[in-house]
């Protein structure tokens, strides 16, 4: 009998279904991408962080081999008999089939046969949401940015290079462990050395059985004993080390800014606000998956506009009529106030119903054309009407002529419109 | 602990050399966390049980793995190395779910038929429970991959690794060359006829890497030639209209290897097609014995390790409380549902098996009239040598139709039943009686033949001569059909074969149904 070897085995990689997951979500992954798109209708805007749970009908992944089919005559023998005896018959029960072969095989999770369920990662369903997506003028941006972090001091940690030991912090933690395990020891070497200071001060009072000098002996040793066993304490041992922790941090360059700009006059129903909500929610998301840290800037607007909050942004109610420059002109302003283009990378989207006050929408594009566009990255205006254009739409179309890379524009009439017309707008431009 | 001193050991019976009684027990560890010491240290005593058994094993390799790797290990249907393939996904993403939701435990341990045996324990299982896993894998199944004649025929443990290496690389070397999509859909079809890449009746040539390797280069270029001498003939207008010719069919006999005779005769296949179909058939050679062994050896493998971590314990080098964690373990691992149970998936194999192992061990220890008059071979004769005769030279269908006794029938309270679509009712046809026994023991015996669980499905004949389209015949066995997913599997065959494939359903010998693709 040869001898047994004993591997540990744990620290070997343990992704090594990795590349048959990922041959898996590439084989199915249509089914992914529409699962994926319907679960993003659901979701709130801040709502990416985690990932999805995918179903797709077990047929379509079935790997067929021959097998038996239903019928003819089946002889199977199972346990557990309690009453019956050779020829006693049992009715089938009502619509055939019937177990009886003992040949299926049961589920087994609780969710039925007929779906095949598993997770994907937030990275995966991430991955699935933009494939082939990219923002215009990402490219060249991303090749100075994304890989530039800095490094920061994050607290303290037991494992690191000599380079990193921080000699306070261990020595402080040396003398923490040299009194915590001698404290108790050295304090009574302190009793005792009083005890023997006291009983040489004293009298000899010639006790027969355990003499002074016998006494004072038996302390001394004592005394001995402890100074040796505090002595064998280590001055520094390697639990004391410790070392300065970094972690990396991306710098401000990677981050973005996205401005969502809304008009919620009384022309905007529930149903145009929940459309452009989804909108929103994709941008928001494609903007993550791009940068390290961003923010998301709320401006709603009817004739005058107000930053607000996503709740308010999405959900309070307003009247009246429409001047959607008053939007353009805030968010000039808070760009001048919070974001530098030098440090943030600007992207707007609008969603309106078209409605604007005439006079106002060659404003509009004025604005956009000389403020707005030379600071953003990409302005996208979505108009979410079934019904003709009206001026601003017009107005627009001109802006577009002049800045068709840093501005695009679409329409949408109904919900099923929008991830197609969020993919147009964002297809991945041929370099 | 004087506890342990107060039990007494359990009455000796065994060819064991006996152990004095009140000798004082000495366990190996008291507590139930596991070190790799530990883990050691009961293995080198469980060796040692194992050798007065007379267990014969390859070289063990125990390999502590975490909860993650033990279902990479699940999804790769227990290859230590496998090619990539969207299937093992597919199987590591349903593991993962079952094992997060908690609605299934991942097995104690994997265990490959190779040399060294590499068995795979989990690091979230106690010490009692590692214990178990080596008695049961690195000793139970060991024994039996070495000992088993299936396992002697049909694989080569020693290679074993090797191959899956060098299949791997070879199915990677491909996916470069030809893409991953191409790759996929070949390996697909061959997947689909997987259980049909063995040669019942002939023993195969040991595979080996290196051979392989070497010998690949050869068959490239002899394949080719071979498959071009076949397609070569011309047809002959005259030739078609000989009808002694038309009656010849080719192949001349019925094949069964149907990724053989793909492997060697299909005419549009690349040579690095061929060779995926005769990595894919390996494969299935690889597993075949597996698919006809189960009861016997999960059985043996739970017989050995009852009995080998008894032993340990009338030596004293278990605890009782080892024993009750073990004990606990066990009865789980071959609780047998009644039929009438929610959980009743089918006879248990673990329970079955070792019921019968005890059971022979039994029948020569302390036999009754019944035992004499049914196994008059083996009644009273040494237990040892019984139970290793049996592991040796039996296969699931074998083995219950020599060694299944009326007690065991009677214990798991068998029964027959009878379903046939022309009743309207089922039949019980045999029960735990006198008269019931040998009928419910050809049945469930019959009940382990492969060409009863799986269809009979060979190569008839090829048009050679003309539109070069194959035929499969599929020999029926008391009327039962193929199922709903033959299209599909015959769409696999098309894929691989290039040209028409029929496929004929016989009845008594007269065609019941056809299906054909395209």
């Amino acid at each position: 009998m040869g001898m047994t070897h004993i591997v540990d085995r744990r620290l070997n990689g343990k992704n090594k279904s990795a590349v048959n997951r990922e041959r898996f979500l590439r084989r199915y992954r249509h089914h992914i991408k529409k699962a994926v798109s319907e679960a993003v209708h659901r979701r709130s805007i801040t709502d990416v962080e985690r990932g999805e749970s995918i179903s797709i009908p077990s047929r379509d992944i079935d790997e067929p081999v021959f097998h038996h089919g239903q019928g003819g005559r089946r002889e199977m023998v199972h346990p557990g008999n309690h009453e019956w005896v050779a020829g006693d018959t049992i009715e089938k029960p009502e619509g055939g089939g019937g177990r009886g072969s003992g040949q299926g095989q049961a589920s087994p999770d609780g969710e039925g046969m007929d779906e095949f369920a598993f997770q994907i990662t937030q990275e995966e369903f991430l991955d699935f949401l933009f494939d082939d997506l990219e923002l215009p003028n990402l490219a060249r941006k991303k090749l100075k940015d994304t890989e530039a972090f800095n490094y920061v001091r994050a607290g303290f940690t037991n494992q690191g290079i000599p380079a990193k030991l921080d000699v306070v912090r261990s020595l402080r933690g040396a003398h923490a462990r040299r009194l915590g395990l001698g404290g108790a020891r050295k304090r009574k070497i302190r009793e005792l050395e009083r005890q023997l200071a006291d009983l040489r001060s004293a009298a000899d009072d010639a006790d027969p059985v355990f003499s002074k000098a016998d006494q004072i002996q038996a302390l001394e040793e004592e005394i001995a004993r402890l100074k040796a066993n505090v002595k064998r304490i280590p001055f520094i041992d390697d639990i004391d080390l410790r070392y300065r922790q970094h972690v990396k941090e991306p710098r401000p360059a990677t981050s973005a800014v996205m401005f969502c700009l809304m008009d919620v006059s009384g022309s905007m129903t529930q149903v145009h606000k929940d459309i452009a909500k989804r909108f929103f929610i994709l941008l928001y998301l494609f903007l993550k998956k791009n940068y390290k840290k961003i923010e998301v800037v709320f401006i709603r607007h009817h004739t005058s506009a107000k930053e607000v909050d996503e709740e308010e942004f999405f959900y309070s109610r307003e009247t009246g009529g429409t001047i959607v420059s008053s939007a353009l002109r805030l968010m000039h302003q808070i760009i001048e106030a919070r974001y530098s283009p030098a440090e943030w990378n600007i992207y707007a989207a609008q969603a309106s119903d078209g409605d604007n006050w005439n006079d106002d929408s060659p404003i509009c594009s004025q604005l956009l054309a000389n403020q707005l566009l030379p600071l953003v990255q990409y302005y996208a205006y979505v108009e979410i009407t079934p019904n003709d254009h009206q001026m601003l739409w017009y107005q627009y179309e001109e802006v577009q002529e002049h800045f068709p890379e840093a501005f695009a524009m679409q329409q949408i009439a109904d919900p099923g419109d929008i991830y197609p017309v969020f993919r147009q707008l964002f297809e991945r431009k041929a370099a | 602990m004087s506890r342990n001193a107060d039990h007494p050991n359990a009455p000796e019976r065994d060819p064991i050399e006996p152990l004095e009684s009140g000798r004082a027990r000495k366990p190996i560890s008291t507590t139930s966390e596991w070190t790799f010491e530990l883990i050691r240290q009961y293995d080198e005593e469980i060796a040692k049980c194992a050798a007065e058994f007379g267990l014969d094993t390859y070289p063990n390799q125990v390999e502590v793995i975490s909860a993650e790797q033990m279902m990479d290990a699940y999804s790769s249907v227990g290859m230590p190395v496998g090619y990539h393939h969207w299937s093992f996904g597919k199987q590591f993403l349903q593991t993962s779910k079952g094992y997060e939701r908690g609605q299934m435990g991942l097995a104690y341990e994997i265990v490959i038929n190779s040399n060294p045996c590499i068995a795979y324990l989990m690091e979230e299982n106690t010490l009692p429970m590692q214990a178990l896993v080596i008695a049961h894998a690195s000793y139970g199944h060991n024994s039996f991959f070495k000992g088993n004649y299936l396992f002697r025929t049909w694989t080569d443990a020693s290679a074993i690794i090797d191959y899956l290496v060098f299949a791997r690389n070879y199915v990677a070397e491909c996916e470069e060359r030809y893409g991953v999509t191409e790759v996929e859909e070949i390996l697909d079809s061959c997947h689909a006829l997987m259980n049909y890449g063995v040669d019942r009746y002939k023993r195969p040539a040991p595979i080996s890497a290196t051979e392989e390797a070497r010998r690949q280069k050869e068959r490239e270029e002899y394949q080719q030639r071979r498959i071009n001498d076949l397609w070569r003939t011309i047809p002959t207008p005259e030739g078609d209209e000989d009808p002694v010719k038309r009656t010849h069919r080719y192949p001349s006999e019925p094949q069964e290897n149907l990724l053989y005779f793909i492997e060697k005769n299909a005419p549009l296949l690349e040579t690095w097609q061929r060779e995926l179909v005769r990595i894919v058939r390996k494969l299935g050679q690889y597993f075949y014995p597996q698919r006809q062994t189960q009861v016997m050896n999960e059985g043996w493998a739970t017989f050995w390790h009852y009995t080998l971590l008894h032993r340990m314990y009338e030596k004293g080098l278990v605890t009782d409380g080892f024993m009750l964690e073990f004990l606990q373990s066990h009865t789980a691992v071959v609780y047998q549902p009644p039929f009438d149970s929610p959980w009743y998936s089918g006879i248990n194999p673990y329970t079955l098996g070792f019921s019968i192992f005890t059971d022979l061990r039994r029948i020569c220890e302390t036999p009754t009239e019944e035992d004499r008059e049914w196994f008059p071979d083996i009644a009273g004769q040494n237990w040892l040598e019984t139970v290793h005769f049996a592991m040796r030279n039996f296969k699931d269908e074998s083995f219950i139709q020599q060694f299944l006794s009326p007690k065991v029938m009677r214990d798991l309270k068998l029964f027959a039943i009878e379903n046939d679509e022309l009743d309207d009712h089922y039949t019980v046809t045999a029960i735990h009686d006198d008269p019931g026994y040998r009928t419910l023991r050809e049945k469930l015996a019959r009940q382990y033949n492969l060409s009863y669980r799986e269809p009979n499905i060979q190569v008839w004949n090829v048009d050679v001569r003309g539109d070069r389209s194959l035929t499969l015949r599929h020999i029926t066995v008391d009327r039962v059909p193929l199922g709903p997913e033959t299209e599909e599997v015959l769409r696999h065959a098309h894929r691989l074969w290039g040209f028409d494939v029929h496929l004929e359903s016989l009845d008594e010998g007269a065609v019941m149904e056809t299906y054909h693709c395209p």
